[in-house]
Formats: structure tokens, sequence, C-alpha cells
């Protein structure tokens, strides 16, 4: 589903990613843990085009197409969803209006037909229910007053409506408690543990993988992945420290 | 009567106008009174939008009596000059509302000039104005509020907000207060700023392209300033030229 192949970046003029590589198939969950500055964030932030994260090597293929040759807006119409690990506020613009604008984009750049009002509320209130989460919340604007907790809550909902192929959650467990961990960790399986979807994780912690539990860990140190392996890798990791198993 | 001489710059009502184009309708027709009587209120509205390369002059000189409310909309998006002012006097426990929105690109000049005079005690004010001001447009919000001798406890604010599509484009927003009482509340605010970057790319993020996100956004920063438009017809008229001159603009 996705190929990343030798990249590298520079954020104003200076390179994070350092020759990255990374292959993640349809139905399979990877986790990319690492200390902070390994460029974890850097990696999601260049692979849905915020501008700033200039590529200056290598590959990044989904789906089969160049993944750098489209617009941001374009890689979402395509499949990609990018959880933020802090999610934007934007006074004045609802929810509602906000995902039903991204939702008809997406699909008008597909060739598909536009959800009307009704068709929409349905789907927003089924996944709104599906994390729990009022639909009122969905009524204010998009993030603003809403706790660390609340604005995870409310990505997850918006990937459920926006029903990507891949998700790139960058940091989705960090500002929440256990209860809501828990509630975002199953809404993460609901949406995407399916043979046609595939999610990367970016994590800190192990603690989130024990909700959502990874085919595959990567550890990321100074802009290149530098171990790969299967779950234990994670509670290696957690249990000996990132130095350690650098190191090794 | 004799004309009028043509304005200057040196005049402050006019440093930001397009004076090449008001000459072209010099003079300018006589303004508009409204005269709101004791205890009535009166609602009124403006959508200027003049042709392209035009000149529109519209003045209002506007008395509300003691007990009485004015409720003005406008909308001024059209022509090479569209200027837009009031000269009101406020009578006592009387209020002045004026909710406007300017949307400017290409090389048009638009103004909003306004001169309230709260002449008696227990009399309030608002006004409330959204520019958004693209390529080379210029956009001015001249406003003075002048409290006299004996008008205490008058309550008056001026909120000015401007947004700016491009570099090249200019936002004016002079708020003035005269006061001449003692016990008085103005309140006023000017801001000018851009769109949000962080926002946009998150709106890419999930899908919109940047025509629709950017009208999305602007679109929220001049709502409410219709809200409270009495006559459907005529708050669902200004809501529809103004995304029509939103969507050209962006």
């Amino acid at each position: 589903m996705l190929t990343i192949d030798n990249l590298t970046n520079e954020i104003d003029g200076k390179a994070i990613l350092k020759g990255l590589s990374l292959q993640i198939n349809a139905g399979e969950i990877h986790a990319i843990m690492g200390p902070n500055g390994a460029g974890k964030s850097t990696l999601a932030y260049t692979l849905g085009g915020r501008p700033n994260y200039d590529v200056t090597g290598g590959t990044a293929t989904f789906e089969g197409e160049d993944l750098f040759e489209k617009d941001p807006h374009e890689r979402a119409a395509a499949g990609l969803f990018l959880g933020f690990q802090y999610p934007v506020e934007i006074p004045g613009v609802s929810n509602l209006q906000f995902l039903r604008e991204s939702l008809n984009s997406q699909r008008r750049a597909r060739g598909e037909k536009e959800l009307n009002g009704g068709e929409f509320i349905k789907l927003a209130k089924e996944k709104a229910g599906l994390l729990g989460l009022d639909m009122e919340m969905l009524k204010r604007p998009v993030n603003v007053g809403f706790s660390g907790g609340e604005k995870k809550r409310a990505e997850m909902v918006q990937m459920g409506i926006l029903d990507p192929k891949l998700a790139i959650l960058d940091e989705t467990d960090s500002g929440l408690d256990i209860d809501a961990l828990k509630i975002v960790g199953a809404g993460i399986n609901a949406i995407m543990r399916k043979p046609d979807k595939a999610v990367l994780l970016i994590t800190h912690y192990q603690r989130l993988l024990d909700y959502v539990k990874p085919d595959f860990v990567h550890v990321l140190a100074a802009g290149r992945i530098v171990k790969s392996g299967g779950p234990e890798l994670a509670l290696e990791l957690e249990r000996e420290g990132y130095a350690e198993v650098v190191a090794a | 009567m004799t004309a009028l001489a043509i304005p200057t710059r040196k005049d402050e009502a006019w440093r930001y106008s397009d004076l090449e184009a008001v000459a072209t309708i010099w003079p300018v027709p006589a303004p508009t009174r409204i005269d709101v009587a004791e205890g009535e209120t009166a609602r009124h509205h403006l959508l200027q939008d003049a042709g392209e390369g035009a000149a529109a002059v519209h003045d209002y000189v506007i008395t509300i009596a003691d007990g009485a409310r004015c409720d003005f909309h406008v909308l001024n998006i059209g022509g090479k000059l569209g200027r837009v002012t009031f000269t009101v006097t406020i009578g006592s426990n009387a209020h002045f509302e004026l909710n406007g929105a300017i949307l400017g690109g290409g090389d048009q000049t638009l103004e909003i000039i306004t001169s309230v005079t709260h002449a008696r005690p227990d009399s309030t004010s608002g006004q409330t104005v959204r520019s958004i001001l693209g390529q080379r447009a210029t956009g001015s919000y001249l406003g003075s509020i002048n409290v006299a001798r004996d008008a205490q406890r008058t309550d008056a604010f001026q909120s000015i907000k401007a947004m700016l599509l491009d570099r090249t484009a200019t936002a004016n927003a002079k708020p003035e207060l005269e006061i001449f009482a003692d016990d008085v509340k103005c309140a006023h605010g000017a801001t000018v700023g851009e769109l949000d970057k962080a926002a946009l790319f998150y709106m890419a993020s999930r899908g919109m392209d940047p025509a629709t996100a950017k009208t999305l956004l602007l679109r929220s920063f001049v709502a409410g300033v219709f809200d409270d438009v009495a006559d459907e017809a005529v708050k669902d008229a200004l809501e529809a030229a103004a995304i029509a001159k939103l969507e050209a603009l962006v």
C-alpha cells in the first residue's frame, strides 16, 4: 500500500529524515517508536504534505502512485489520513460543516456522488457513537474548547467518516487518560483493522499498543529506521529504553 | 447652490479614497436622510454592488429620536470605488447598530465612513465591520464616535476586523473617539490578519481543496454580520451576494 524508499527531507534547510525506508501492506498495523527529535512527527507531516517539509530525496509510493506528486488534499482523496498530535482549532466552522465539506471534496475528486445533508448526518451519528462522542460536540466549532481527550476522539470520528485506506496517527495517545485511551484504541480497531486498510502508529509509549496490537514495530532514531521487529520489540523498548536498544 | 469642491487627500475622511474615481461622479448625489421618530424602530440595508469600473458614493444622514432604534446592514462589494458614509445623531435611550462587510479584490477601493454623535444621555451604539481584501484592493473603515458634554452613560463599541488575502492588499482601520462627558463606556478594537496557515493545512489533510477551505474560513470570518437581518429575503440576498463575491476572491 505504501512504500517509502530512502526518504530524505529538510525543514528550513535542516535535514531531519536521512534515508528512511518502510513498506506497509494492506491489512497491517505498523508502529514507529523513537526518542524525541528522531523525526517521527516529521515523517507524518512529510507524508501528509505539510508546507515547508521539503522532500530532498527518495520516494513514497501510495497505492501505486507517487505520493509527493500530489497536493495534500489530493493525498487525502487518494485515501491517506493524517491524525494530528495537536489537532488545529478552527473558530467559526462547525465539525459537521468541516467534515461534510471534507468528505464531499474527497468524493468529488474521486468522481463519486456527494452526500446530502441527511445522508451525512446519519453517517456522522454512527461514527460519533462509535467513539462515544455526543452529536452536540460535532455542532461546535472544530476543536475549539475541546479537552485533549475530546480532540483525539474527534480526530477518530473524522477518520471514521472519511474512511481512509491508510491512517498515519501521530501520537494519538498523547494527552489521553486510560479510559480515553481504551475508547480511542477500540475506535482505531473498529475503523481500520480490515484486510484492505493499514495503519501507521507513531508513538512514544507502549501503552497504546496494548489496545491496538501492531504487526510490526520500528525504531526511528536520527532520521532513519534503525531496528524493526514484531510486537515484542515495543516491550523490549519499554523495558530497556531507546538508548539501549538503538545501541545494540 | 454652488457645487462643493472635489475633496483632496488632506481631508481626513478622504485620505484613503480613490479621488480619480470620485472625480468621475462629482458632485455626488445629496445624502439620503433617515429620521427615526421617537420610540420607533427602523431597519435599513444597502447592497453596494456597482458595476466594474464604476464609482458609487452613498451618504446617509440618520437622526434617531429619543427611545428609537436604527439597524443598518451594509454589504460593500462593487465598483472601482464604493464608498458608504453614515452621519448619525442619537437621542436619549436610543440605539444605532451598524453591521457591515467589505469584500474587495482587483483594484477596488471600498470604504465605510462613520461619524456617530451621542447627543443626549443614555444612548448606545454598536458598529461591527468585517473586511476581506485580495489582490490590490483597499478597504477602509474610518469611524468617529463623538460624545456630547451632557451625554452621560453613553455606551458605544466598534469592532473592526480585516483579513488580507494577499500582501498587496491594504486595510485601513481608524476608530476615533471624541468624548466630552465623563461617565461613558466606549470600546473599540481593530485587527488585521491573514488566513490561518495551520487551519488551511488541517483542512487540506482532510481532503478539502484550497478554494473550498479558504471560502469556508472566510465565510466563518464574516458570519454573523447578517445574522440579525429581520427580513429573510433581504438576509438571503445579502448572504448570497457575499458568498458569490468571496468565491470570486479566492
